[in-house]
């Protein structure tokens, strides 16, 4: 591909990973088994009156939302933490490395969080002469790779275990070997001695509770647990929708989230943070800071599209998007892909940079039913098409098609003679269009069938 | 019983015999079919890519079209999704016409929705033979909830043997203007699709939505396959 893959080159990226057999298969088969594994476990749910539950207690915040965040601000720092906020990716960023400069941090372990990568933090340190180490295995994968993550809970779901196997040979300069168990041993020993020699870790939250000011994480390989204890410095970072009112209503988000997200019935680990190591206790960092971004969040939250906002990041829409499972992350050049991923990227990025994603949708509704906290999915994608015709974001000639369009559906006489015209001119238009498109569509039936009732 | 039979703009352009099937398939039951002339298009091409002047325009028309008591046929579940789910919605700032789609939709049935719950005729008796799958097309299973009509009906097909489809509700990538705008994925998706169907071994395979049979037959043909694919309409008025 020329030029850079951005959400604008969208197309192009697409047909360039339909291409792509290694990426397909690699999609297809992770995806399948996500979804497999989702469904049978949320077999043994209320599953309908959970998802009613979730999204009720996520509207509850959204309906409040300043208050909410205040309220958790002040139980945070009644816990020990520092808080910060920060309203926009430039905030956020600055805001963390005065953090980490002012305690001349300058080596840091991250566990995997995906507003750190909306807001390019570790683009940003890197440029300032910090180290910062991925330590999910997946994010891993990726940083080594020198690329971005293609899924918000597998970030190298785009990788086949040959290709980790030679880019862990090339880069870590270790005997080639495409045993899973064996990669795993290699990122977790050099990993190890990361986490010993760290300043700082830095993670995300799946959660923030109100009343506690607890971060939750939610993770499975315990890099989040060491990230947090082992350095003396804890960085969370989160935007304002991580915050539900109480520690009684992580339940209902707990058995909700891992089932959805990978079929587990309940992760490995689940950290609650509540501020720094107290008096007497053994483990947890000895300073804790907080960073509240809200990054485009308090105008989401005003709109049309403010039920986006419920979302736990998942990742079952994208797993269940027959879209996404073809093209990969990538392909979107956004943070975030798949149903949810579009929708958030036109709303963070704004309509003219992210457009072209607003194709990427058959709108077969494959989303909105595995979406444990009701989010709209659907209906949201069509409302962005709709912003997206009404601001002219489209071609002249779909526009003019319309128009034609738009005269033949209230006029029986244009629309048979539109019929006619179309039966005359197929072979022409045919041509024009090319193969793949209405190459693929029969032509036009002699009589139709109000000719041929009438 | 009478009813009225909106046949879809696809239908009518494209594929006449699915609405003459359908129309021979209500009588055999002993409705009483009318073909409204003035009909066009129910307007959710336009709708499902953001145009909703167009489909206002094409719900007006319709709802001006199909009047009176009698129920609204339609071979179609994206179609007939649209006319049930989507067209109150366009007149939210008009009560008159909003009052009268939500009465439209309310007598509005897909044609399987309407054999199996208003007619109760899912024991056909029909003949046929060979396997039959059945691909389940999205607004049908996921907005108007229809998913075991088709099958009940397949099922009664005497001498024919359903075979049901892996992912039989996966999307097949038509998505309407999506095939034009994607046209990669869409093939990627109705080629995963097609090897489905030809790995359950059906010598046919139907549905309840043209517009997924016509990407589905496409896709294969470019696999070599001769597996029939025909509108669940043809399927059944061949048996009679
Ligand atoms: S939108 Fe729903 S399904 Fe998708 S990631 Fe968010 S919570 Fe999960």
């Amino acid at each position: 591909m020329s030029g850079p893959v951005t959400s604008l080159t969208f197309h192009e990226n697409a047909r360039a990973a339909c291409k792509d057999a290694s990426l397909r298969q690699s999609l297809k088969k992770c995806t399948g088994i996500f979804q497999k594994k989702r469904r049978e476990a949320v077999q043994a749910l209320p599953l309908e009156e959970l998802r009613d539950q979730a999204s009720a207690i996520k509207l509850q915040v959204l309906d409040d939302l300043g208050a909410y965040v205040d309220r958790f601000a002040a139980s945070a720092t009644r816990a020990g933490a520092v808080v910060h906020r920060a309203k926009d990716a430039a905030a956020a960023r600055e805001t963390i490395f005065h953090i980490l400069k002012d305690r001349s941090a300058t080596k840091i372990v991250k566990s995997k969080s995906m507003v750190t990568e909306e807001i390019h933090l570790n683009e940003h340190l890197h440029r300032r002469g910090m180290q910062v180490i991925e330590t999910d295995l997946g994010e891993y994968i990726v940083q080594l790779a020198g690329e971005k993550p293609s899924h918000i809970l597998a970030p190298a779901i785009h990788k086949n275990r040959q290709q980790i196997g030679k880019l862990f040979a090339e880069k870590l300069r270790v005997p080639y070997t495409e045993d899973h168990l064996e990669l795993l041993k290699i990122a977790r020993d050099t990993l190890r001695q990361d986490f010993l020699t760290a300043d700082a870790g830095i993670t995300g939250a799946n959660f923030a509770l109100a009343d506690t000011g607890s971060v939750v994480l939610v993770t499975n390989e315990g890099n989040g647990r060491m990230a947090t204890t082992l350095p003396r410095l804890h960085i969370a970072v989160l935007t304002l929708e991580k915050i539900i009112p109480s520690l009684a209503d992580l339940a209902t988000f707990m058995r909700l989230l891992p089932r959805s997200a990978s079929g587990q019935i309940l992760s490995s680990y689940v950290s609650l943070i509540t501020g720094p190591k107290k008096q007497g206790e053994s483990t947890g960092a000895e300073e804790v800071h907080i960073v509240l971004v809200d990054n485009g969040r308090s105008e989401i939250v005003a709109g049309d599209c403010r039920e986006i906002l419920k979302c736990i990041r998942c990742s079952a829409c994208l797993n269940a998007c027959p879209v996404y499972a073809t093209i990969g992350g990538h392909a979107y050049g956004s943070t975030y892909p798949g149903p949810m991923g579009i929708i958030l990227t036109v709303l963070l990025d704004g309509m003219d940079k992210a457009y072209p994603l607003l194709d990427g949708t058959t709108l077969c509704g494959a989303c909105d039913e595995v979406c444990p906290v009701k989010v709209p999915l659907t209906k949201m994608l069509a409302t962005l098409r709709e912003r997206r015709i009404a601001e002219g974001l489209t071609s002249t000639s779909e526009k003019a098609a319309m128009a034609g369009f738009k005269h033949a559906v209230n006029s029986p006489r244009a629309f048979d003679w539109g019929q006619r015209a179309l039966r005359r001119l197929w072979p022409g238009l045919v041509l024009l269009s090319g193969e793949k498109i209405l190459g693929r569509v029969p032509q036009p039936a002699d009589r139709s069938l109000r000719r041929r009732m009438s | 019983m009478r009813v009225q039979l909106f046949g879809t703009c696809l239908v009518d352009t494209f594929f006449p015999e699915t609405g003459e099937a359908t129309v021979r398939l209500l009588e055999y039951f002993g409705v009483d079919v009318a073909y409204p002339r003035e009909q066009t298009c129910c307007g959710k091409p336009a709708d499902s890519v953001g145009y909703q002047d167009v489909s206002r325009e094409a719900a007006r028309h319709f709802l001006s079209v199909f009047e009176g008591p009698d129920p609204i046929v339609v071979p179609s579940g994206s179609c007939a999704s649209m006319i049930k789910h989507h067209y109150p919605g366009l007149f939210k700032d008009d009560s008159r016409l909003r009052a009268k789609a939500e009465q439209t939709a309310s007598r509005t049935y897909e044609l399987t929705q309407f054999l199996v719950r208003v007619l109760k005729a899912h024991q056909t008796g029909f003949r046929g033979s060979g396997s039959i799958t059945y691909h389940a097309s999205c607004q049908l299973t996921r907005e108007l909830s229809v998913r075991e009509e088709p099958i009940l009906l397949l099922k009664s097909i005497e001498g024919a043997q359903y075979v049901a489809l892996p992912e039989a509700d996966r999307c097949c990538g038509f998505g309407g203007a999506f095939m034009a705008k994607m046209p990669e994925v869409s093939m990627s998706l109705a080629y995963e699709k097609a090897q489905n169907i030809v790995g359950v071994g059906a010598d046919t395979v139907t549905g309840c939505d043209q517009g997924c049979l016509m990407n589905i037959s496409d896709a294969l043909k470019r696999a070599g396959s001769n597996i029939s694919v025909k509108h669940i309409a043809q399927v059944l008025a061949e048996g009679i």
